[in-house]
């Protein structure tokens, strides 16, 4: 088992023909993942070679799932053009729509995630994220499969690189699925949904979720652990040195006011019964102490 | 990016927002000639992206073109919370009935936007949240449909505002979605007594991410704002920001180097010295290039002591990075005096620590991890100092 991603998920690539998505496409393949194809209305109907394997590029995402049963769309489309295409894949009906693009207009974000509630069909994750991979099964997005492996953590962060820096610290255990989830202000998936995925999940024994400042997702999330969750959580939360009123790179992480402080997340979580470690490192340490090792 | 009011109040007005008559003045002879243009009595105000003006002494009533000429001559040159007053906005004094609080905002929780509006305007807005927080109603807007002359007077009934405020909140709304914007706030927008609606203040927060279909918008940025090197790094393309400590850092991914300015803050709260001087994220990239513009800007800031580098290679590898490191340090030759700590972990990092080995820069020290690396660097710094 893993959550939202496994050896059965069909993926589709909006972009694929682009450089980023060919050279990602390129990447979840040697990672085993099953992808099915590409979305380009301009190249509908050519066939791209990746290192011997031909993935066909569709006209649209419904015809890519009619032909091909995909059920998972990575989007490494221009930030100009992501509404757009996160609205078809949404009208295809379209399981999971990963979000890779970083730089989308936020009133573009509210706009098909507003249309991707209405539908109640799609899960968006993301944007500007990393994506998904459940190690060993699939990987939808950027997040580089090589690692670590298979195993019993499930991790949920906002930024890509603390994912990767975690999944590292961690490699010996392995983890069932990390999901990114996006460092902008309005993302799709969010920490909850991961976390109650994680703890419906039986083969994720501990749940590691990374936080940063901006908003009050963290705040939300710890609520949630503390009335819902029985599995271990392991947090760790970046930006305790920022600024008040700067950006700090994600266009999501500022402190305004009081408010989206790293203190005030910190404590949220370990009010929750969350284990929160002060660096990457010793957050790492926290869970490898709980799994026993 | 936070707008000036008077650049706010241009966009109210290009959208059809009412707003008092007015103009900028940067010297005290244009505030007597706004003034004058304007007849009868105006408010002078300092033009600064900070709050708290009024009771720095930056808003001057003015009731002669002379009074606003010395109120121009007092607020000009004036420094408040640190932003100094370049320029005034001077503006028709009328005579104010009522006065209100109106804003359309990012709701990150509910994922949409929300207009907030009260009827008990004119102090900030956070005081009447605080204090009575029933007198702010929160209304959410579905994106996909926004906000028309009717929903404008649905919030504007439901926060017990006059009807005539309804064409001005939808006016509003149209600056919110036509300009891309995160936030727009009218605090006060007042009722006249001879019964207008106009915005008399503005704040406005603009959405970086939009700017390619705004080109307009470049003209609101500010010559006058940020640190001097922020300037230069924003113009090399880099995403650094300027703190106050003498730890330079470099790493790839915001959150990282968030977490990479907490360790490295740590690191020298330990040694009793001052934390990180800068966040600067390369991302994925790294190339040489952009390595060297990064070392550049950071070691150009006379409060830098030392430097550490933090990348993981995920996507990058850590080869291409020690390249970088390498070439940058060619690149910038003398430039380059401070010791550097370079931690490499992930994708080729047998490779990456080789070559940087055996480049054998007296300045750069590897360090294995990332928590060892901010306090070799803060010791460093220390040792400089």
């Amino acid at each position: 088992m893993a959550i939202f991603l496994d050896e059965g998920s069909r993926v589709v690539v909006q972009g694929m023909t682009g450089s980023e998505g060919t050279k990602h496409t390129r990447r979840m393949l040697a990672a085993g993942t099953t992808v099915v194809g590409g979305v380009n209305a301009r190249k509908a109907g050519q066939v791209v070679d990746f290192d011997g394997r031909s993935l066909p590029v569709f006209g649209d995402v419904a015809e890519a799932m009619a032909e091909t049963g995909a059920d998972v769309s990575v989007l490494f489309v221009p930030p100009r053009f992501a509404k757009d295409a996160v609205v078809e894949a949404v009208d295809a009906g379209i399981g999971m729509a990963v979000v890779i693009t970083e730089g989308i207009p936020v009133h573009d974000t509210a706009a098909f995630w507003a249309h991707a509630v209405a539908s109640g069909r799609t899960r968006i994750v993301g944007p500007n994220c990393p994506g998904v991979i459940s190690p060993g099964k699939a990987n939808a997005g950027i997040i580089p499969a090589d690692i670590t492996k298979p195993g019993r953590i499930g991790l949920v962060s906002k930024s890509g690189t603390l994912t990767y820096q975690l999944m590292h610290e961690l490699r010996d255990f392995g983890f069932s699925t990390c999901v990114g989830i996006g460092g902008d202000p309005i993302v799709g998936t969010t920490h909850i949904d991961a976390i109650a995925a994680f703890e419906e999940d039986p083969e994720t024994e501990l749940i590691v979720m990374i936080g940063e400042i901006g908003g009050d997702a963290e705040e939300r999330a710890a609520e949630f652990v503390r009335d819902n969750v029985s599995k271990p959580v392991v947090g760790y939360v970046a930006g305790f040195t920022a600024p008040e009123g700067r950006t700090m790179g994600h266009a999501g992480a500022i402190v305004s006011g009081s408010s989206g402080t790293a203190a005030a997340k910190q404590e949220a979580l370990e009010a929750a019964g969350i284990r929160v470690g002060r660096t990457p490192g010793e957050t790492a340490g926290l869970a490898r102490a709980i799994l026993g090792a | 990016m936070d707008l000036h009011e008077h650049e706010a109040r241009d966009l109210f007005a290009a959208h059809g927002v009412p707003v008092p008559a007015g103009s900028v003045a940067t010297t005290a002879d244009q505030a007597r000639a706004a003034a004058t243009a304007i007849g009868g009595a105006v408010v002078v105000k300092a033009q600064v992206k900070t709050g708290g003006r009024g009771k720095a002494g930056g808003v001057r009533f003015a009731a002669t073109p002379d009074e606003a000429a010395a109120a121009a001559t007092a607020v000009l040159g004036m420094d408040i919370k640190g932003h100094t007053v370049h320029k005034v906005l001077v503006t028709a004094a009328g005579r104010i009935a009522e006065e209100y609080y109106f804003s359309f905002l990012l709701d990150r929780a509910g994922r949409t936007f929300l207009a907030m509006a009260s009827a008990e305007g004119g102090v900030e807005i956070e005081e009447i949240a605080a204090t009575k927080p029933s007198a702010l109603v929160k209304v959410p807007v579905d994106a996909t449909v926004g906000v028309d002359l009717a929903k404008a007077a649905e919030i504007v009934a439901a926060a017990g505002l006059p009807a005539e405020a309804a064409p001005v909140v939808a006016a509003l709304w149209e600056v919110f979605v036509a300009e891309d914007a995160t936030l727009v706030e009218v605090n006060p927008l007042a009722r006249t007594e001879s019964g207008d609606v106009l915005a008399l203040d503005g704040k406005v927060a603009l959405d970086d991410n939009a700017s390619f279909r705004h080109p307009a918008h470049a003209a609101f940025a500010d010559e006058h704002a940020g640190d001097p090197l922020e300037r230069r790094a924003h113009a090399k393309g880099l995403n650094y920001v300027k703190l106050d400590g003498e730890v330079g850092v470099i790493g790839n991914g915001a959150g990282l180097v968030m977490s990479t300015l907490d360790v490295v803050a740590r690191a020298g709260a330990e040694l009793g010295r001052s934390g990180p001087a800068n966040f600067l994220d390369i991302g994925g990239g790294a190339s040489a290039q952009v390595m060297a513009d990064g070392l550049e800007i950071i070691l150009g800031d006379p409060g830098v002591r030392s430097v550490f580098v933090n990348v993981f290679g995920g996507i990058t590898a850590c080869d291409a990075v020690a390249d970088g490191i390498v070439r940058a340090l060619d690149v910038l030759g003398d430039r380059a005096h401070k010791p550097i700590v370079v931690r490499l972990d992930g994708n080729n990092v047998e490779e990456g620590r080789r070559i940087l080995k055996a480049a054998d820069n007296p300045l750069v020290t590897l360090a294995d991890t990332m928590d060892g690396a901010a306090r070799t660097a803060a010791s460093l710094a220390a040792r400089g100092a």
